[in-house]
């Protein structure tokens, strides 16, 4: 299953130009999973607004390049955070997790 | 005028890297200049320094959110027109409402669509230049604080009861001087003395309304109110006078005759507002006081003083300025008399 949302990934090429997709790319890459280490430490120190900031970075991020089930996600996260409702997290973490990797392995295979 | 599709300076404000670098990205495929700030503080600190056209504002951001900084714009008289677009996830449309009630211009939601960011950020554009060119129209034909006062409270004719100072300031024997000299000339040197005499009244927050022949009408106190109005009315005839002093020196060495003039300052009630019909209307004040500044101005001649004033004038001046009284005098048309003081320059 794809994890990239075609249609999207390629106004976003046309808007950012074919050339300059390549940064974008990285600067997804080396952005998510920091997020989702500023999620996981504010989960730890409870720190709503932290991880509600954070996962709202992710979703952001996951939006522009069409990765609708890690938006999807990060969009959850992000109500928990705005709800003070961080016990709930549960294994949103771990899906979290996942679906970067999965959204990251097909970006880099999009590089062109 | 220049088209909308002519290059802006664009502000990119989100604390979002890669939505930092694809608006910069894109904004920059159409041709505009970008610079871009990673929270309102940072943002807020470069809008003071450097001039830009338009703003795209994230809301969510640590330091400085968006909201604070639109709060910051309005209160600040140089960035309250600049348009800003907020760039929004599409699921905090009720924030956005309430930042465009804030005076955002516009928006644009988060993932970008190019055919909308071309289309909203040009609009803005045309906007900004609008803007411009109206703030321009209004320094050249009006002055800066009536300006001001118009680009914040918008035109009505009308006008309200203020207390003012009132200058008249003349140039003494100028039916003899423009008699012995080429027309043009004479409008030279008008044009150059009006040039000279402007600028000490706007420095003292005076406001010129009226030019006519070779006279000048100056209002201090309104539109804009200053407490100290008696003494910026009374420092800018000083400037005046030194400012005059120096130009005189300069056609002495053209082999021109001197220029003399005289300055009536009369402080009271007076009623202030736009006159004129909605198509052509002038700031201005009318009422008893501007009548005894006129008087008062005109007795300078017999007087043989450049400034003089009345006694509610000279009652709101500091110890700096040296005024001597030359007791009281009846002014045709006038009940009481008036008791006139001559300020030394």
């Amino acid at each position: 299953m794809s994890n990239i949302d075609q249609a999207t990934f390629d106004e976003l090429k046309q808007i950012s130009g074919a050339d300059f997709i390549n940064e974008l790319i990285d600067t997804f890459l080396d952005d998510a999973p920091k997020l989702v280490f500023q999620i996981r430490a504010a989960l730890d120190a409870q720190d709503a607004d932290s991880f509600r900031r954070a996962a709202h970075s992710l979703k952001s991020n996951a939006a522009t390049f069409g990765a609708a089930r890690l938006a999807e996600l990060a969009k959850e996260m992000e109500l928990l955070g705005k709800e003070n409702r961080l016990g709930d997290t549960g294994t949103k973490l771990t899906l979290l997790d996942e679906a970067v990797m999965s959204a990251s392995e097909e970006l880099k295979g999009l590089k062109s | 005028m220049k088209s909308s599709h002519e290059p802006g300076q664009m502000l990119v404000v989100d604390d979002n890297r890669v939505n930092r670098l694809l608006l910069t990205r894109a904004l920059e495929q159409n041709g505009h200049v970008v610079s871009t700030a990673e929270h309102g503080r940072i943002a807020m600190e470069m809008l003071r320094s450097t001039p830009f056209d338009v703003i795209l504002l994230d809301i969510d951001m640590p330091e400085m959110n968006g909201f604070e900084v639109l709060e910051a714009l309005l209160k600040d008289d140089e960035l309250r027109d600049l348009p800003v677009i907020m760039t929004s996830a599409s699921d905090e449309l009720d924030r956005v409402v309430k930042c465009i009630e804030m005076g955002a211009e516009d928006y644009l939601v988060k993932p970008l669509n190019p055919v909308l960011l071309r289309a909203r950020v040009n609009a803005s554009l045309e906007k900004k230049r609008l803007r411009d060119q109206q703030r321009k129209l209004f320094r050249t034909f009006a002055t800066p604080e009536v300006a001001e006062q118009l680009l914040r409270e918008g035109f009505s004719l009308g006008g309200k009861y203020v207390t003012a100072s009132v200058m008249f300031a003349d140039i003494r024997a100028f039916t003899s001087l423009s008699e012995n000299q080429e027309p043009a000339v004479t409008i030279e040197m008008l044009n150059d003395y009006f040039a000279l005499m402007f600028d000490p009244i706007t420095r003292n927050h005076g406001t010129v309304n009226q030019m006519e022949g070779d006279g000048i009408m100056a209002i201090f106190g309104a539109p804009a109110y200053y407490e100290n109005h008696r003494e910026q009315a009374v420092r800018a005839a000083l400037e005046m006078l030194e400012l005059l002093q120096g130009f005189n020196e300069q056609r002495a060495v053209q082999g021109r005759g001197r220029i003399e003039i005289g300055i009536g300052i009369a402080t009271g009630r007076v009623i202030a507002g736009y006159t004129g019909t909605q198509h052509r209307a002038t700031y201005t004040c009318v009422g008893d006081t501007v009548n005894l500044a006129a008087r008062i101005e005109d007795h300078t001649k017999a007087a043989g003083r450049p400034i003089l004033i009345d006694r509610n004038t000279r009652e709101g001046l500091s110890d700096s300025i040296q005024v001597e009284s030359l007791g009281e005098l009846l002014f045709k048309g006038k009940q009481h008399p008036t008791h006139i003081f001559s300020v030394r320059a």
